[in-house]
């Protein structure tokens, strides 16, 4: 490494965590305060200029030291949990730390939902909640809950504090576990009596945590080995997570697969880590990725996977998963290694850094792996089983989810828009054909499959990246979630546009009723309420709705035209199913619904004979194993 | 508690702090294993205590669980003593039926295992021992023809042989 380029890199390790804003040399520094001023002393000191929240009795103090701040701007949700998902949206799109600000008892229960989302995809946030004051905690008290114990297996890290004088080391310690490492969500509850106690505000810049030390560089030893692997190899796959984007790994990664011909999977976590025009790019895998991807990965001798933790959504069954496959395995959380995988070479460290080394090495030893008739086999199996074709025969006069989809991709700018998406069908007809070029442009809760994750996260990736457009994909079930936030985009004049993919139903949920239990459509078919369009007026959004396909195109143009928020209501037939998918218990060799074609681009999604029975009986097992909502809702 | 194929023993410095227990345990009951023993105490350091962690689990899901307690920011060091030369040991309070006529023969007992007495009832001893799992059996199982009234345990405490040891 030339010595300038190892001194940048020690100085990244240095900045680690520091804060964004001023840190010691905020102006506030050495200031006599009161506690609820010197939490919002502390928020300025970390250079947060943007948190989300709602008040009540236990944060009201935090609150009247809030009116005075002219560097924080808070944004008023309609929920607790809208205001969570909006800060989440806010650090994914962002990559800054989000906060989010609510008071104790149910505004802090609220939280919970949101705060396990950001858990699952290791989103930096710090909560604070209000808490009743020290002397009644434990007295069931009026607002009382013990949010601390009950989010303790959904956050990185949580305090309560017991005094007025913790509140600057505290607030320093949360930013700089929230954001090192693996970020996660972390909490601190401050109970109101330390509010008003007064202090002398002194913030730190440095943490002093002996029991938290996140390794960062890869062993130089394991790189060597991996880099022997991939020039050994003739049927790699590269295989790209979240922790891709969340390291800022895209350019690494993307380099890795073009210097050495690596056919590239990527999970929905990290959509647009690697650009979708990129050929190399197989795009999504896993239960509903294509029947390409899933044959290349399972069939592949290597994998090398980066910030990635072989979720089952991704493997399918697992002992039948790339049986040939040696893996490296490069995350910086040491216990995600051989969680579900073993690795042949495990390496913990950052990914950007480790992929820094691992490029040079790979440099060094010269590795150009002969994978040319690997990837021509892979192009014979892309021809083979598109995901989508526009010869397959779809319903007369209806607008089709994956052509809708294809032409959304089409009019979105990659480089100045965002797509949000919520959980469920819609979610993986936008994973599966909307492109992406740029990482922190898809965001989609994909580890807790979050329903009302997406149109709070939109809002907050739109507050936070002003000169963006951002799209939030919804289903007509997902949005009512929670659709309340309809008004915290309206005040603000955030102008998030959602296309409500209509189906009157609980989608997913219904296609694995029609698939495995028999067409029983047991409490899944929402019927058509409300009526969107009006619901948008209520609200003073621009709304419309848009019901035959040769309107489609248009809708959306009006859509991105119009200024502020807009609410387009795509309106698709009940009875459309994600394909291809992975039979539920089943392998990755496993795909039904794949269009064939050489079988004149039929949907081939019938059963057939054995093989039928044994995903139907599958089924039932794996969704008693995995837990009762498998596929999302 | 029976000696078991898996017999793991963690050794985890940990703060001194109140909630440190709960996240350590929590942790390990939400990947839904039993916690066969559990003990805690303050260290040579007031700042740090020690919790000593016995269960019976394969070898996969005790790396799973170091690695997760490991990523507690609570959690300064792990010590996985199950394949180290280490010394373990646990103190158990019998009380034991002891009529006038047959108390005699529970103090042999408890003087074999070098255990005392530390409370005489009309028809009762309570006694008071110290040892490593096979010896407190033993005696247990001696004890049992008498008629044990309760069993109290502390849970076993762990340190290894050897001096690397922190």
């Amino acid at each position: 490494m030339p010595d300038d380029k190892k001194q940048v890199a020690m100085s990244t390790v240095a900045m680690e965590g520091a804060p964004r804003g001023l840190g010691s040399k905020n102006p506030k520094q050495g200031k006599r305060m009161t506690g609820a001023q010197a939490i919002i002393a502390a928020l300025e000191a970390e250079g947060v200029d943007l948190l989300f929240g709602y008040p009540g009795g236990q944060a009201i103090k935090i609150y009247d030291a809030l009116y005075d701040s002219t560097q924080l701007k808070h944004v008023l949700a309609r929920h607790e949990q809208g205001a969570v998902h909006e800060a989440d949206g806010y650090a994914r799109a962002t990559g800054n730390v989000g906060v989010a600000l609510v008071t104790s008892g149910p505004g802090a229960t609220n939280t919970v939902t949101g705060i396990a989302t950001a858990y699952m995809d290791s989103i930096p946030l710090v909560v604070v909640t209000g808490q009743v004051p020290r002397a009644v905690i434990g007295s069931d008290s009026f607002q009382e809950s013990d949010i601390v114990g009950m989010t303790m297996s959904v956050v990185k890290h949580s305090y309560l504090l017991l005094s007025a004088d913790d509140i600057a080391r505290t607030f320093r310690e949360a930013f700089h576990i929230a954001k090192t490492g693996r970020p996660g969500p972390v909490l601190i509850d401050v109970p109101s009596d330390i509010l008003s106690a007064e202090i002398t505000f002194e913030y730190p810049d440095a943490v002093n945590i002996p029991s938290y030390r996140p390794t960062y560089r890869g062993n130089a030893k394991q790189i060597r080995a991996a880099a022997r692997l991939i020039a050994d190899a003739s049927k790699p796959v590269l295989y790209v997570g979240g922790g891709v984007v969340s390291s800022g790994a895209s350019a690494q990664a993307t380099e890795l697969a073009r210097m050495m011909r690596i056919p590239t999977v990527v999970t929905l976590m990290a959509k647009g880590a690697i650009p979708s025009s990129e050929p190399l790019n197989l795009g999504a895998v896993g239960m509903h990725g294509s029947k390409y991807a899933n044959m290349a990965l399972n069939r592949s001798d290597l994998i090398i996977a980066c910030g990635a933790r072989f979720s089952d959504r991704v493997t399918g069954r697992f002992d039948e998963f790339a049986p040939e496959a040696k893996v490296v395995h490069i995350d910086i959380d040491p216990a995600e290694i051989g969680k579900v995988r073993e690795a042949q070479v495990p390496i913990v460290g950052d990914v950007r850094r480790v992929l820094d080394s691992l490029l040079e090495e790979l440099a060094r030893i010269e590795a150009a792996p002969d994978t040319a008739a690997w990837l021509s086999q892979i192009d014979e199996w892309r021809t083979r089983f598109p995901m989508y074709d526009e010869h397959v025969e779809e319903p007369a006069g209806a607008i089709v989810p994956e052509v809708a989809m294809r032409q959304l991709s089409r009019a979105l700018d990659p480089e100045s828009t965002i797509v949000v998406t919520e959980v469920g069908q819609h979610q993986m007809w936008a994973a599966q054909f909307v492109d992406r070029e740029l990482p922190r442009t898809f965001l989609s809760s994909g580890g807790l499959g979050t329903m009302g994750f997406g149109f709070p996260a939109a809002v907050g990736a739109a507050i936070g990246c002003p000169g963006k457009t951002v799209v939030c994909v919804a289903g007509d079930g997902s949005f009512q979630m929670n659709l309340q936030e309809m008004a915290t985009a309206a005040i603000n004049n955030v102008p998030v546009k959602v296309v409500v993919v209509d189906n009157r139903a609980l989608g997913m949920v219904r296609q694995w009723q029609k698939l495995f239990y028999g067409g029983r459509y047991s409490a899944t078919e929402l019927d058509d309420v409300p009526d969107f369009v009006k619901l948008a007026d209520a609200y003073g959004w621009g709304a419309e709705r848009v019901e035959r396909p040769q309107d489609v195109e248009a809708a959306y143009a009006r859509m991105l035209a119009t200024e502020g928020p807009y609410l387009l209501d795509l309106r698709i037939p009940r009875d459309q199913s994600v394909f291809p998918m992975v039979a539920p218990g089943g392998g990755l060799s496993e795909v039904i619904g794949a269009i064939d074609s050489g079988a004149g681009f039929r949907i081939v999604a019938e059963p057939d004979g054995v093989g039928w029975t044994n995903w139907a009986s599958r089924t039932n097992k794996a969704a008693g194993g995995v837990g009762g909502r498998e596929g999302g809702r | 508690m029976r000696a078991t194929k898996n017999h793991n023993v963690l050794s985890v410095l940990v703060e001194n702090r109140p909630g440190v227990l709960m996240r350590v345990v929590a942790l390990i009951s939400r990947r839904g294993f039993n916690i066969e023993s559990l003990s805690v105490g303050p260290t040579e350091d007031p700042t740090r205590s020690r919790i000593t962690i016995i269960a019976d689990v394969d070898d996969e899901a005790w790396e799973q669980i170091t690695k997760q307690l490991n990523k507690l920011v609570v959690v300064h060091k792990i010590t996985d003593l199950t394949d180290e030369p280490s010394i373990e040991r646990e103190l158990v309070l019998f009380k034991v039926n002891a009529p006038a006529e047959r108390r005699s023969e529970v103090i042999e007992i408890a003087n074999l295992f070098r255990a005392k007495i530390v409370d005489v009832g009309r028809g009762s001893l309570t006694i008071e021992a110290t040892g490593d799992e096979s010896k407190m059996q033993g005696m247990e199982d001696l004890l049992r023809a008498y008629g044990i009234r309760e069993i109290t345990r502390t849970g076993k405490i762990a340190m290894s042989r050897n001096s690397k040891e922190e």
